[in-house]
């Protein structure tokens, strides 16, 4: 290995190998293991950052990684035997873990990791578990980022994401939660579980404007992984799995348009659509094809038709508002939403004018939800702009200012605001 | 053509709560400088030290003295050493200069005395 060493790692390959080998430790193993499956992941990840820059990067690095995290699994059950008592169950898992068949070491006996991934999915969303805990679970041990990671991601505190953890990591373990597919008569209401958390994983990302950006495209990405393995899995087959897909692609194509490199913030009315990537919006076209598979129509479907009709537009003016105003009506019936009824209210200011949209705007239910939402009197003063009424307009900039969370959202809000005072 | 062997010792910088993606990051850092003093034609092996502590042997004046070491407290995390073939001290420096190491430690370099 003295003249041939790679000059670069796959990318990823550490963060893909760290949820892959935590799912067939666990298969392995069995949830109750799970804390021990992660921390003899952690342990081969340090061995191999310490030996790899000394020894050169091993032939098949992904086998390398898995054998040593299946020692030191089997190190720290037999000394947990000791301090224990003498199990029979785990004389077998030692059985089964050790012997050769199940020692992997060529790339084509590696488990079958896509089926171990969607187990460890379908145990960390887990119904018993709260959205914002199955997200930051399903990060942490299928897509392996740090707590670290997660916290810049959904801008928290690391010490509520480590404390969300451990509850959920507990209540998993006192419930009982088993690994692996669930049963087909469980499988609808798993899978919204499942979906509904990836969701929150993409949009929670996506929404937010400031701070670390590198890492929330990192979680985007995953979120858009793990729809599509759900998906395509022949198991599965559920269009409104499709449909997330759909909407999580055609969302994500946007991405290189809005924000520049100097951190400036594009609506959507004012992006560069040239630089929306094209390849994403074919695929989620096709997605969404496949998506309208079944005759049940579910929120995902309606956004993710919604991002289509922006996806096929030329540009603002060239949208087709009408069928984005009847879409929301939809979702707004679905949801209730008071954000769903704030952004149908722009749809219905492009297709009835700019005092039509500021009505819809003041007859939503709930609209106290909003109070500390930049983005209703963000809108409130565009509309009283178009309807040219300079001065309602700068107070509602003014409001909005008040209320920015990020620095692109304020510089956004200020260079509108000094086009009129 | 000369050997050198460098000794790479850390003050124990590192966080135990890394993530994989940045443990990821430090062995990238450290296969691309692996390869490129391989492309400048010189050789280059390395051994992992055992993280654990060493021990220090000291026989000056009669009594032995063992003590753990070098360094008491800190785990060397990425403690070891390379041997690099190359025609002088100022070649080898020159190709240690950007290695990654150096934000975590200290390199010290020793010539191979030829027999």
């Amino acid at each position: 290995m003295t003249t041939s060493d790679p000059i670069a790692l796959v990318d990823h390959l550490f963060r893909k190998q760290a949820g892959q080998m935590i799912a067939t430790l666990t298969r392995t193993l069995g949830s109750r293991h799970l804390a021990l499956a992660e921390d003899a992941v952690q342990d081969a990840l340090v061995t191999a950052m310490q030996q790899w820059p000394f020894r050169g990067v091993p032939d098949n690095p992904e086998a390398w990684l898995f054998q040593v995290a299946r020692n030191r699994a089997l190190d720290r059950l037999r000394h947990g035997k000791m301090a224990a008592d003498k199990e029979p169950a785990i004389k077998r898992e030692l059985a089964a873990i050790e012997s050769p068949s199940d020692a992997p070491m060529l790339r084509g006996e590696l488990p079958p990791v896509e089926d171990d991934q969607l187990g460890l999915l379908f145990l960390t969303c887990h119904p018993s578990l709260a959205p914002d805990a199955r997200v930051a679970l399903a990060l942490k041990l299928v897509g392996g980022f740090s707590v670290g990671e997660i916290a810049r991601a959904y801008l928290s505190q690391e010490s509520a994401i480590a404390q969300r953890l451990v509850r959920a990591k507990r209540a998993l373990r006192d419930e009982q939660i088993s690994f692996g597919m669930p049963d087909p008569a469980d499988l609808p209401a798993r899978l919204d579980s499942v979906l509904d958390a990836l969701y929150l994983m993409f949009n929670e990302g996506y929404a937010a404007t400031s701070g670390d950006q590198m890492i929330r495209d990192d979680v985007a990405a995953e979120a858009i992984r793990l729809a599509r393995m759900i998906a395509m899995h022949p198991a599965i087959t559920a269009p409104r799995a499709f449909a997330l897909v759909a909407l999580m692609l055609l969302h994500a194509a946007r991405f290189p348009a809005r924000v520049d490199s100097e951190g400036t913030l594009f609506l959507l009315r004012e992006q560069d659509r040239g630089k929306w990537d094209q390849r994403l919006i074919a695929e989620g076209m096709r997605a969404l094809d496949r998506a309208s598979a079944g005759d049940r129509i579910t929120t995902f479907h309606l956004e993710a038709g919604i991002a289509a009709c922006h996806a096929a537009a030329p540009s603002w003016e060239a949208t087709d508002w009408t069928q984005i105003v009847e879409l929301y009506d939809e979702l707004l019936a679905l949801t209730h939403s008071p954000v769903v009824a704030m952004n149908r209210a722009v749809a219905v200011s492009r297709v009835e004018g700019a005092l039509s949209g500021l009505a819809a705007l003041d007859a939503i239910d709930n609209l106290a939800a909003l109070d500390r939402y930049p983005l209703l009197p963000a809108i409130q003063a565009e509309l009283w702009r178009e309807a040219g009424d300079a001065d309602r307009a700068i107070a509602c900039y003014r409001a909005a200012l008040g209320l920015a969370r990020s620095g692109p959202e304020q510089r956004w809000l200020t260079s509108r605001l000094s086009l009129l005072v | 053509m000369p050997k050198f062997v460098l000794l790479l010792r850390d003050a124990g910088r590192f966080d135990p709560n890394m993530s994989p993606a940045e443990m990821q990051a430090i062995v990238q850092r450290y296969i691309a400088w692996r390869a490129k003093v391989q492309q400048n034609g010189r050789a280059i092996t390395g051994h992992k030290l055992h993280d654990k502590q060493g021990r220090v042997l000291n026989g000056a004046g009669g009594a032995m003295k063992i003590t753990d070491g070098p360094y008491a407290e800190a785990r060397e995390v990425m403690g070891g050493l390379f041997v690099i073939e190359a025609s002088s001290y100022d070649e080898v420096v020159e190709l240690t200069r950007d290695c990654p190491h150096l934000d975590f430690g200290s390199i010290e370099i020793r010539e191979v005395q030829p027999t």
